[in-house]
């Protein structure tokens, strides 16, 4: 009692107490900022999105998939045994922002990456009840109609380079030629692959010689959860 | 002007409560604390907080975070749940595992688990294309029934559901139909004339005449996969088509589409994503639906 009136007859101490109080709270929660290399635990095959991809993350985003779907397995044992690995934060490191989400209407698509073929995407896209009967999905057929913007692909890379994902000056450099390779089964795609390891590449909506909206968006779904090989990941890694 | 605190707490003579023992120009204040029982909950709330930064991860430090002494981690949890769940079902996990798929289905135990874990796998993984209960889709064929692309034989399928069709695992089920119109490697005409000699094959109304010129163009393109009378191979799983079962339909539309740009329909590799124990079971539950041969 006899301390607090120091700080109650004197402005001066108050100011300084203030300070000292809210600095303890900042540095709990700042410090471990700065020292991020041992709070994110890295994993072994997590890499930028190719530029494709990036594109078709665009519009996921643009058509809010994120409202109805989750991009995060829970570490609980339904959630695990039903979509696989829990989510890793490594796992989302390169998303900005993240998509993980919060609401399932529809289920999670963190590992959604090669459980069905390109055809079935396409199918599903243009309308769901066609291949799920019972969905209440909307359709996107659109996306197939329309074709893909990608002559700012490269600034979408450096924007993302600015916020720390590390793309590469080659990689801005071949963006456009990346994006386009990687949806054309006779193209090179050697410099493609070794930039942006395990890629699908396909022409992944089924209309050859065009690049639409609907070929980004499922070579996107193809990559989820398809980075980490968890067969290569063991317990020990994945201790924090 | 400096106002003086001063602490004498005494008696108000209206109320009968004491005061704070402040005083402001002339001016004090009634005390009057939080319940009691506000206080003792503020109290054990504290000693809960201090006691759960003891026990389970809490504090984050310059280089990682204090531990706790329980060791708590929900990874770790997450997979005693999961190892948990395994472990009540070991006598017949282990059974499916160790057992070949002609066992399981002869062990009324191991097939009875083994359906029912196989109905549950199918309807998360493999209803989305081949349908609730293996009806089938367009472009996804049937499971119900004995036509069968590449085998229906337990073997076959578990094969089929491992390693995929053009699914890119190395062991997958691969073979290309050519794009006889895109490619260019027959005449519209010569397509025209096949198409109405496939749809002869199973009693369809054609033109006679055209069905006459197909079959030769059938036997020379179309029958070292498909077979001399439409049988089908599945060493490549090329469909049959002489029965009534079709994969894209069996109209003379969609039949000269095929012939001209193919279908290379994709089944995913699940070997890696399922379990070997799920694979097997699915294969049980698949072959069961009523074609297993």
């Amino acid at each position: 009692m006899k301390w607090h009136a120091i700080f109650e007859k004197n402005v001066i101490v108050l100011l300084v107490g203030i300070l000292v109080t809210i600095a303890i709270g900042g540095i709990v929660e700042i410090v471990p900022l700065y020292t991020i290399e041992s709070t994110v635990e890295r994993v072994k095959g997590v890499r930028p999105y190719s530029p494709l991809e990036l594109a078709g993350r665009n519009i996921y985003i643009r058509e809010g998939c994120y409202v109805c779907h989750s991009q995060m397995i829970r570490a609980l044992r339904d959630e695990v045994e039903r979509y696989g690995p829990y989510s890793l934060a490594a796992e989302s490191m390169y998303d900005h922002p993240f998509q993980w989400g919060s609401k399932r209407t529809g289920p999670d698509l963190a590992r959604v990456g090669g459980k069905y073929s390109n055809e079935w995407h396409a199918l599903h896209m243009a309308d769901p009840r066609s291949v799920v009967p019972e969905s209440i999905m909307p359709g996107y057929s659109f996306l197939a109609e329309w074709d893909l913007g990608y002559e700012d692909i490269a600034a979408h890379l450096e924007t993302n380079r600015t916020v720390g994902v590390p793309y590469s000056d080659e990689m801005i450099e071949n963006a456009a030629a990346d994006l386009a390779a990687q949806a054309d089964p006779d193209a090179d795609t050697e410099g493609l692959l070794a930039r942006y390891p395990n890629a699908a590449i396909s022409d992944f909506d089924g209309d050859t010689g065009r690049l639409t909206e609907l070929d980004a968006l499922i070579a996107y779904l193809q990559i989820l959860g398809r980075m980490v090989d968890f067969t290569d990941v063991t317990a020990e890694d994945l201790k924090q | 002007m400096e106002s003086v605190m001063v602490t004498k707490v005494e008696k108000d003579e209206i109320t009968g409560q004491s005061t704070t023992g402040h005083e402001w120009d002339g001016i004090k204040e009634l005390n009057t604390p939080l319940p009691k029982w506000w206080v003792y909950t503020f109290y054990a709330c504290i000693a809960f907080a201090i006691l759960w930064f003891v026990l389970y991860p809490a504090w984050p430090g310059v280089d990682g975070y204090t531990k706790g002494i329980l060791g708590y981690s929900q990874r770790e949890a997450v997979m005693e749940r999961v190892a948990e769940g395994h472990a009540a079902q070991a006598e017949y996990r282990t059974g499916i595992a160790a057992a070949d798929l002609a066992e399981i289905r002869a062990d009324p135990a191991l097939l009875n688990f083994a359906l029912a874990g196989g109905v549950a796998a199918f309807g998360d993984n493999c209803a989305t294309c081949h349908g609730g209960g293996g009806a089938g889709n367009v472009g996804y064929p049937t499971l119900a029934d004995d036509s069968w692309l590449w085998g229906g034989a337990l073997e076959d399928i578990h094969a089929t559901i491992n390693y995929g069709i053009r699914s890119g695992h190395d062991e997958e089920r691969y073979s290309e139909m050519p794009r006889f119109g895109a490619d260019e490697l027959l005449e519209p005409a010569q397509i025209d004339d096949v198409a109405e000699y496939v749809l002869s094959l199973t009693g369809q109304e054609t033109d006679k005449a055209a069905a006459e010129r197909g079959q030769e163009v059938f036997m020379d393109n179309c029958a070292a996969c498909h077979g001399e009378s439409g049988g089908g191979d599945r060493t490549q799983g090329a469909p049959a088509l002489n029965d009534q079962i079709w994969l894209y339909g069996g109209d003379k539309e969609t039949v000269t589409d095929v012939i001209r740009n193919a279908r290379r329909g994709v089944m995913p590799a699940w070997e890696g994503r399922l379990s070997p124990e799920t694979v097997k079971m699915l294969t049980i539950y698949v072959h069961a639906l009523g074609g297993g041969e």
